[in-house]
């Protein structure tokens, strides 16, 4: 059980950002995140694409702009809990207890979702069966790429996870890759060897199609794909992989009772808290009348939740707005010398 | 300004004139239209604003870049007529353009 100020949920930028913001006025943060890496959108959907629109740094990506800002919260120490999604929320007294799907528990005043449009998960296959099977014959990732061995497997997708597997299973296995299209997103040399593997019979690609069903009852037997002309060709196969990279989820926390406007949570703008009491929701998440879905925007949000937790924190202090220029305080929490 | 109708999977239609310049995706969230999420806000990041163009009206639309084509492999249920909806830019040439909406964006 870790007991801490306060919960956020997210390690995108406005995420990232809210723990300096409740670093500063003296409030320790935990930060769970589902994705295996800080940054959220920042590093998984625009790693390399540049961002203008940031105070005071012209021109920055994804990456650098992550980089930044853990490098600004490096004095608070703060723990990552990554490849973690928040699940269940539970209220004792006065404190939020939460739960993660690693069964971690977190004790905590208040919680801050920054989580952007949702978490990340992997895409699905589009058919009923593939729920059924799913962790039993359909994948969307590997742990242990022995259970694969030996073994007739369909792959689906045309990016380099799909490639780099059909490669590296093709080893011990018997591969079909199946794609949409005959053109194939991967490095160009992850395609020259997928190519080869093909000219030695290692690896049979079907292009273009897509899964058009599945059968087996406790086991998968076989698959249909189809084209678009509705062409069907019957695959038999022991296990199905999909790479379609990832899409964003509000997930559990749609189920935590707060008021949800379509994907985003209303707020008010005073401190960002929900319709529940140290609950706030900063960054693309939250919604409120003249919301813009930028970073500097959740920075912002993020300033102003963090006060409103202080409250909750320490119900018997009062807050004091401190300027880090000035602050004795504030400089002994970043570790800097007070002059 | 350009009449573009949207239909949802269930062949619910709207009907909404969306000025010049706006994207198609834009159209649809402005105006409150269902099946389009548009999840990164119109930077070919996400796949989520997935439309099925009418055939009539495919050919006529500015050809896909292979941005586009790469984050169409990540629509839920894509086919020959699928677009994304962020990167078609409306113009009076556009009066008149039908589009159907997938059952989910993933």
């Amino acid at each position: 059980m870790i007991t801490t100020d306060v919960l956020i949920i997210g390690a995108g930028p406005t995420g990232l950002f809210a723990v300096q913001q409740l670093g500063l006025i003296g409030l320790k943060a935990e930060v769970v995140d589902n994705l295996d890496k800080v940054g959220g959108q920042c590093s998984e959907l625009y790693p390399d694409k540049p961002i203008y629109d940031i105070p005071a740094i012209p021109e920055c990506t994804g990456e650098t702009l992550t980089k930044k800002l853990v490098k600004q919260i490096e004095p608070f120490n703060t723990n990552f809990h990554l490849g973690e999604r928040v699940e269940q929320l539970a209220k004792k007294e006065t404190k939020w207890i939460i739960t993660t799907n690693k069964k971690k528990v977190f004790i905590a005043s208040s919680i801050i979702i920054a989580g952007g449009v949702g978490s990340f998960e992997s895409r699905k296959f589009p058919l009923k069966e593939a729920e059924k099977f799913e962790n039993n014959g359909v994948f969307y990732s590997i742990k242990d790429k022995k259970y694969f061995d030996k073994k007739k497997i369909c792959i689906f997708g045309g990016g380099d996870s799909a490639l780099d597997w059909s490669i590296e299973l093709s080893k011990n296995s018997k591969i079909v890759l199946v794609h949409r299209r005959l053109e194939f997103r991967g490095t160009p040399r992850n395609i020259e060897i997928i190519k080869k593997l093909e000219k030695n019979g290692k690896i049979q690609i079907e292009t273009p199609y897509q899964i058009n069903s599945i059968e087996g009852d406790d086991k998968i037997k076989a698959i249909t794909i189809k084209d678009d002309e509705g062409k069907i060709k019957k695959i038999d196969t022991d296990y199905i992989l999909g790479f379609f990279g990832l899409i964003m989820k509000l997930g559990p926390i749609a189920e935590w009772g707060l008021n949800l406007d379509k994907k985003h949570i209303p707020v008010n703008t005073e401190s960002f808290q929900t319709n529940k009491e140290g609950i706030f929701a900063i960054g693309d998440i939250c919604t409120y009348p003249g919301k813009l879905k930028l970073i500097l925007s959740g920075f912002h949000e993020g300033a102003l939740a963090a006060r409103e937790c202080f409250k909750l924190a320490r119900p018997n202090e009062k807050y004091k707005f401190e300027y880090t220029t000035t602050s004795k305080n504030i400089h002994e929490r970043l570790g800097k010398k007070y002059i | 300004m350009a009449k573009i109708t949207y239909i949802e999977h269930t062949n619910k239609e709207h009907t909404v004139e969306v000025p010049n310049n706006m994207s198609v995706m834009e159209g649809a969230v402005q105006n409150n239209i269902p099946g389009i999420d548009a999840d990164c806000g119109g930077s070919v990041a996400c796949a989520t604003c997935h439309v099925y163009v009418d055939k009539k009206w495919f050919n006529k639309l500015k050809k896909k870049d292979e941005s586009e084509e790469d984050m169409l492999d990540m629509a839920y249920q894509p086919n020959k007529f699928s677009r994304l909806s962020c990167q078609l830019i409306v113009s009076d040439e556009l009066d008149g353009l039908i589009l159907k909406m997938p059952p989910k964006q993933g």
